[in-house]
Order: structure tokens, then C-alpha cells, then sequence
């Protein structure tokens, strides 16, 4: 397996498993115009997945629905943070608040890199991602600083995925020695201004954690993860090769 | 969320002049009203440009009223503009 292929996979499985949590509050969120705009952001997830992961298997002599049916748990390179269950409306947007604006400053560096395919899929993602941050930041301010209990939900929800975010940023071997690949060690004072301004603003505390999670790079996954990739491959696993 | 304000939604197709009623939504506030209508209303690129009204702002004309306000009209139709003979030699018209 190529760096190319290992980071391109990387990026592809992040997008795949944050479309496949946010597909699941179709028909469950709050309000029916929610409905609409998570339904909206995670097409645009799975946008990118596919566009990703149809580039990886080009360079692996794989299909994107042969790396995103018929691999195991091991195989996937996601963040843990993409993976956790949904909990409740604030932790959704809690996630997509450290998740969208992680890939904002992702994608902006990955637009200008010598990958034109890469840089091709970033400089359309860009905008996309810019706009799940803004519904992300709206809806943080609002429960953060509405009513009691939407406040108590906030910041337990922004205190509980706080110790999965550094994982985003962690730097190894890989990224280093691959010149197209955007160092995440780079981004992390960016992202820690912008989503710890949101937070102020809400009227949270900022979070902390002594502990931090990490593993998804490698393919070791929080124990939630097979229950997702059960619910996703099982159609196309049960009936291999069935178009529709 | 039966509590949030409904507001009605008017967009602005990308060749056309004004803006149109498309339909309405709820949203706790004006921001927010703004965004919903850009997912409910604009995902297929009906538009380039939304505005969003409060619809308790709007005053509307009562179907009650109806006779009255727009009966008289029916038999004027002196004011279409279609009894008017165009002189011969004029283009464009």
C-alpha cells in the first residue's frame, strides 16, 4: 500500500463514517428543517467520501464500494471522533463543530498541494465544509446559551468528544514523508482559537481532558465502531454484486 | 419545536428579477430562518438570493374580503391594454 493510497484512504474513511452518523438523524432530528440540513451536510460528506475513496482505489486497483463495503474494522483509517454514537442533538453539533472545522482548515491547505486530484476534491469540499461549520457554530451559540437545560447539554456534550479531537491533529511517519500530504500537527492552533471562540461565545466553560483517545489512524476503533460498519456493508455484503 | 415563529420564505431564481414566495418554515430567529431556507428551499439550486419574513409581520388581504376587493376588476377590461391598433411600420412591439 502506497502513502498516497494510505492517506487518501485516511481522509475518504473520515468523510464515509461522519456521513454514515449523520445520515442516521434523517427523520430523528429536532425539527423537520433539521431534518433537511443534516441530510444536506451528510451528502456532502459522502460526496467527499466517494470522491476520495474512488481516488485511493484508483491507486489500489480497488472500487470505492469495494473499500467501503468489503473492508473490516481493522482496514478502516478513520478518526474514533467520526465513529461515536450520536447522543443527543448537542452532541451532534458538538461533532460537527470539531469535525467540519478540522476539515475546513484540512481541505484549505489541500487545495493548493501538488495532488491535482486531491487538490481538485479539497477545493470543492472547502465551501461544502465552510457551511456545516456555520450551521455547526449557529447551533452551539444557541443551545450554549438558551435555556438551562440546553446549556447543560452543550457542555456535556463538548466536554465528552473534547478527548477525541486531539487524535485529528496527531503527526506520524506517513505525512512527513509524503510532500502532498497536509502535516494535521499544522492546524491545531488554528483550530483551537476558532473552536474555543465558539465556545466562548456560547457561554460554555471550555473543555479539558487530561486523556486523550487515539488509534483510528492505525485501525483500532472504539468498541462502536462494528455496530456502525455492521449496519453499513450489510445490504452489500448480503447481496454482493446487486445493483439497484 | 411547535413554539418557534413560522416565517415565510421568498427567493430570487438565478434569472429572474424578484423575489418569490416559495413556501415557509420554522426557526427560532431570523438567522437561523435564513439557513433553513437555504436547505429546505435552495438545495437544488433554485436560487441566488432568500429572503426570509416573520409571518406575523405580513399583512394579508382576508379571503372575506374577497367580493369587494377584487370583483370590480372583472368587468374592466378597458384596462388591458389590448384595444389599441398598432400603426403599421412600428417594430418591436
Amino acid at each position: 500500500m502506497s502513502d498516497l493510497f494510505v492517506y487518501t484512504l485516511r481522509l475518504g474513511d473520515d468523510a464515509l463514517i461522519a456521513a454514515q452518523r449523520t445520515a442516521e438523524w434523517i427523520a430523528a432530528a429536532p425539527q423537520l428543517e433539521e431534518d433537511v440540513a443534516l441530510g444536506n451536510i451528510g451528502l456532502d460528506q459522502l460526496g467527499q467520501a466517494r470522491s476520495l475513496l474512488q481516488y485511493a482505489g484508483s491507486l489500489d486497483g480497488r472500487t470505492e464500494d469495494e473499500l467501503a463495503y468489503f473492508r473490516d474494522e481493522r482496514e478502516f483509517r478513520n478518526l474514533q471522533l467520526c465513529e461515536l454514537p450520536n447522543g443527543d442533538f448537542a452532541h451532534a453539533m458538538a461533532r460537527l463543530l470539531y469535525f467540519a472545522t478540522y476539515q475546513q482548515l484540512l481541505y484549505d491547505e489541500l487545495r493548493s498541494c501538488a495532488d491535482e486530484t486531491l487538490a481538485g476534491v479539497a477545493g470543492k469540499a472547502v465551501k461544502e465544509v465552510a457551511y456545516h461549520v456555520d450551521h455547526a457554530t449557529q447551533w452551539v451559540l444557541r443551545l450554549g446559551d438558551g435555556t438551562d437545560e440546553s446549556h447543560r447539554r452543550m457542555q456535556a456534550a463538548l466536554d465528552a468528544l473534547w478527548p477525541y479531537t486531539a487524535e485529528m491533529f496527531e503527526s506520524d511517519a506517513l505525512v512527513q514523508r509524503l510532500d502532498v500530504a497536509v502535516d494535521p500537527s499544522t492546524l491545531q492552533d488554528a483550530w483551537t482559537d476558532r473552536v474555543l471562540a465558539v465556545i466562548d461565545q456560547s457561554t460554555c466553560e471550555r473543555p479539558s481532558s487530561s486523556y486523550q483517545h487515539t488509534g483510528g489512524r492505525e485501525g483500532r476503533h472504539t468498541e462502536h465502531m462494528g455496530y456502525l460498519l455492521a449496519e453499513l456493508q450489510h445490504i452489500a455484503r448480503s447481496h454482493p454484486g446487486a445493483t439497484w | 419545536m411547535s413554539v418557534e415563529p413560522l416565517w415565510e420564505v421568498f427567493v430570487r431564481s438565478r434569472r429572474g428579477l424578484s423575489h418569490t414566495h416559495v413556501g415557509s418554515l420554522h426557526a427560532p430567529d431570523a438567522t437561523m430562518a435564513l439557513r433553513n431556507a437555504r436547505d429546505v428551499y435552495t438545495r437544488r439550486q433554485e436560487g441566488v438570493s432568500i429572503w426570509v419574513v416573520r409571518a406575523s409581520d405580513l399583512t394579508a388581504s382576508s379571503p372575506d374580503e374577497k367580493d369587494e376587493f377584487f370583483d370590480p376588476a372583472g368587468d374592466k377590461v378597458y384596462r388591458h391594454p389590448t384595444f389599441y391598433e398598432v400603426p403599421e411600420g412600428v417594430e418591436h412591439l
